[in-house]
């Protein structure tokens, strides 16, 4: 009898537990970090169900920079002003929203277990277009993310682009054209600098591995450019770099860069391949990679300016 | 029990938790978090779907797993608005609150 199932349920448990934590907790800081965790618990459970892709897209994105966001929000909020006690719900609300949230769960977990058999996949298509078109990418993930669904991707950058746009698009018209403020206000400790000294250029080099690598194996453009994002976040941290003004040429050709090169790539691919996003067989790898490296840019770009938030006035020294 | 119907059990608690959070919480950056809760959930769930479309040599099915790593992103970029969107409200207000019986006072609801 093997020690899985019960490491399996373990595991399952830890998670909701972590989530009941963060729900439950009874201040703001000690919610994100319980959420930090609980991302990276939720990684493990994506490798059990053999995506590791998704595992490490949930570690980074979904923990990692989610928190970075949340925690930098809570402080920027906290120095704005003390958030007042707000009205606690009663409790026959709390029993109605319970009983709701339970009734939501458990419809969900029927049809989790009246799922049809047997189930419809897309598999064999995609396993064909990493044969085809996507031709000697190994993991078929990127193969989906790049060849069969190429459009959606290319679409998701402008998403990213759109949401930069519209967090500056918030900010005081006085602050127009000036950088967000800081990641942080207060000087750095000088163990926070020196972790940076350490793992920035560290984290650089893994981050472009991870994006090489995941032509073949887990890893990937998404993945990659995340981790590039965390080390420019953490340097921001601490104050070892400044939050570039928004009205930078090179920041904004930066962030258009990935879906940019996609663009035109796909366009290109109606010329010489014969349709819209298709690749030439004997280049396609290649030139996935070529498109995947500005993707890489254009993620690593947009991650820490949505982090960073709208331009604000200078208001530091 | 299998561990990916395990999985999606437990994606299943985590929407209705994310949804107790989101309604309850005052705060709106705790809405915030629930909700991402939620989502994470939702993702969960599309994951097992993943796992039982495992056909063509393949342990799980490509198409959804990458749909989630490009929901993941999309999620964080929607939160990033929110933040925004949250702060912005703050530094024009005196309260940090979405209740619509305080906005809907006379004064805003500012009793200094």
């Amino acid at each position: 009898m093997s020690l899985r199932p019960f490491l399996d349920v373990i595991l399952a448990s830890l998670v909701l537990g972590v989530a009941i934590f963060t729900i439950t907790a009874r201040d703001l800081f000690a919610a994100v970090v319980g959420y930090v965790a609980y991302g990276l618990l939720l990684a493990f459970v994506w490798i059990r169900l053999y995506a590791p892709d998704v595992a490490l897209t949930e570690a980074a994105v979904g923990s990692g920079v989610t928190g970075v966001l949340l925690i930098t929000a809570g402080k920027r909020l906290g120095a704005l002003k003390d958030v007042a006690p707000d009205r606690q719900p009663g409790l026959a609300l709390k029993l109605l929203t319970g009983v709701l949230a339970a009734l939501v769960a458990s419809a969900l977990g029927a049809v989790i277990l009246m799922l049809p058999d047997p189930p419809p996949s897309l598999a064999p298509e995609a396993a064909a277009a990493a044969d085809g078109p996507g031709a000697g990418l190994g993991n078929p993930i990127t193969a989906v993310l790049m060849s069969y669904r190429s459009f959606d991707t290319m679409l998701e950058k402008i998403v990213l682009i759109l949401a930069v746009v519209g967090v500056w698009s918030v900010g005081a018209d006085k602050a127009w054209g000036d950088a967000p403020a800081p990641l942080r206000q207060q000087k750095a400790y000088a163990p926070m600098v020196f972790l940076a000294q350490m793992l920035a250029p560290v984290g650089a080099l893994i981050a472009i591995h991870v994006f090489w690598t995941g032509a073949n194996a887990p890893g990937g453009a998404f993945q990659g450019g995340a981790l590039l994002a965390a080390m420019w976040m953490l340097t921001m941290m601490a104050r070892l770099a400044q939050p570039p003004r928004v009205d930078a040429q090179w920041l904004r050709l930066a962030l258009v860069a990935g879906p940019a090169v996609f663009l035109i790539s796909g366009l290109a691919g109606g010329v010489v391949a014969g349709s819209f996003f298709a690749y030439p067989q004997a280049l396609a790898k290649p030139i996935i990679l070529f498109i995947e490296a500005f993707m890489v840019l254009s993620i690593a770009v947009a991650l820490p300016m949505l982090v960073a938030g709208p331009p604000s006035e200078r208001q530091d020294q | 029990m299998t561990p990916s119907v395990l999985a999606g059990l437990t994606g299943a608690a985590l929407v209705g938790l994310g949804l107790y959070g989101l309604i309850l919480h005052p705060h709106p950056l705790r809405k915030l978090l629930a909700f991402n809760l939620i989502g994470s959930g939702v993702f969960l769930v599309f994951g097992i779907v993943a796992r039982r479309g495992a056909a063509a040599g393949f342990r799980f099915d490509p198409v959804p797993q990458a749909m989630v790593i490009t929901g993941i992103v999309v999620a964080f970029a929607a939160s990033a608005i929110a933040v925004a969107l949250i702060l912005r409200l703050a530094a024009e207000s005196s309260h940090v609150t979405l209740d619509p019986e305080v906005w809907s006072k006379p004064n805003g609801g500012d009793t200094q």
